[in-house]
């Protein structure tokens, strides 16, 4: 069972649904690379929590829980991405990616929205402990920056 | 020969009182002349009725309202056209009254019916203090010489007189769902009439009028695959807090970021309206019926 075990690893370490992708007719390459992506954007996703909900007053702001989460967020925003996006990923390949084609039509488009998260997260991260005025100004480029390549290169349901 | 005449006159008079009924209107020129600019309001009103999220050309993110952006649709594509100051490409030249008609009933300065593309049927149910606003707002904005594009539309839908027959059936003023609440009403008001948010969330029937029966129940994407999501609360199970922070910064509860037209939707518009009214979209979200 080499497809299942090598589904296992990455499953195991982000505690994601591998299960849905364990059916598909995709490579181990690929397979692959759609967990690791969509981990990878859950880890956005839990760092933004925080931030988010001292930017909009939902909870109270707290500067090292601030600079932890924004540091995290610009760390992984940092990381090399080359072999996540494999050809052969995109929603047109297989249902549980929602990644779009566009994004091997257009590599530099998508090169310039991948630095635009790196400087904007780089950003918040500098400011984000330094007091709840600074994380909110540095948190609407995150958001602009998120937004900006969700509008070309993903697949629209919500 | 002679009853064939007369069937041809009788078929003719009926075209022409037919033509007559639905002919491009105008706004009341007494209803407008009395009101006075308010050019701040109109800025919120220029968010809220979302003119940049189609009229900037596409993949700009600012600037002048040049048009130039492609909606396929199944009765062909349509282009926006250029709505910035200039005279000769856009609309610097024409009357307040000449816009206001334009927004509220669809009817261009030549008086010939737009195609519903453009929501007037939504802006329909605006204030007209309101519209007086926004195009107060409009001539501050810059000018830009991109010569509209024309629309790319076959026959029979190539044909404009029959929109107004099209406008009597589908495109009546008058709101979708009733309240009494204030809240509500103004959150109705922002979702209905300036937001037209109907015009992507809600089916269309065959001639491509909405299906108010399924109001906010999601749609198919016009193009690829994908879907407008149901925002109404038998499918969107956040609370008025959460869709009011999804509007204010893109973030879901679940802080997945919005994408697709959606993006452009909170950029342009409800990230840039106030608080209390991004509350009253909440609370109207809240209040419309479920549908599955």
């Amino acid at each position: 069972m080499p497809r299942l075990s090598s589904l296992a690893i990455p499953a195991a370490i982000f505690g994601l649904a591998g299960m849905a992708l364990a059916d598909s007719h995709v490579s181990d390459e690929v397979a692959g690379a759609v967990n690791v992506r969509q981990s990878h954007m859950s880890i956005y996703a839990f760092n933004l929590g925080p931030l988010a909900g001292m930017a909009r007053g939902r909870m109270d702001y707290d500067a090292e829980v601030a600079s932890a989460a924004a540091t995290n967020l610009a760390g992984i925003a940092a990381l090399d991405q080359d072999r996540y996006w494999v050809e052969g990923s995109s929603h047109d390949d297989l249902e549980e990616s929602e990644a779009l084609a566009a994004i091997w039509d257009d590599p530099t488009g998508f090169g310039e929205r991948k630095i635009a998260l790196q400087v904007a997260t780089a950003d918040l991260a500098a400011v984000a402990g330094n007091g709840l005025e600074y994380l909110q100004a540095a948190m609407g480029p995150v958001g602009q920056s998120c937004g900006g390549c969700h509008e070309d290169y993903r697949l629209s349901d919500n | 020969m002679r009853r064939l005449i007369i069937a041809l006159a009788v078929l003719g008079l009926l075209a022409a009182l037919a033509l007559f009924v639905t002919r491009p209107r105008d706004v009341s020129a007494n209803a407008f002349a009395s009101l006075t600019p308010d050019v701040e309001n109109g800025a919120q009103v220029y968010a809220a009725a979302g003119c940049a999220s189609c009229h900037l050309p596409p993949d700009v993110p600012e600037g002048p309202l040049a048009g130039g952006q492609a909606f396929e649709t199944d009765f062909g594509t349509f282009y926006a056209p250029n709505i910035s100051m200039d005279p000769e490409h856009g609309i610097g030249d024409w009357t307040d009254l000449q816009l206001a008609s334009a927004i509220v009933q669809g009817t261009s300065p030549e008086g010939a019916h737009y195609y519903p593309a453009f929501p007037y049927v939504a802006y329909r149910n605006a204030d007209l203090q309101d519209v007086t606003d926004l195009i107060a707002h409009l001539r501050t904005l810059p000018a830009s010489d991109t010569p509209s594009r024309n629309h790319d539309v076959g026959f029979p839908y190539s044909i404009r007189a029959a929109l107004g027959g099209w406008k009597l059936v589908f495109g009546q003023p008058g709101w979708v769902i009733e309240t009494q609440d204030a809240e509500i009403a103004r959150g109705r008001y922002l979702v209905e009439a300036l937001g037209h948010c109907g015009e992507c969330h809600t089916e269309r029937a065959a001639l491509g009028g909405l299906k108010t029966d399924q109001w906010l129940a999601g749609a198919p994407l016009p193009v690829g695959d994908g879907r407008v999501p149901n925002i109404t609360p038998a499918v969107l199970d956040w609370s008025a807090i959460e869709i009011e922070d999804y509007l204010a910064s893109g973030f879901t509860p679940e802080f997945d970021s919005a994408g697709g037209e959606m993006a452009a939707v909170i950029r342009n518009s409800t990230s840039k309206l106030t608080n209390e009214d991004r509350q009253a979209i909440a609370a109207y979200l809240k209040a419309v019926p479920g549908v599955e």
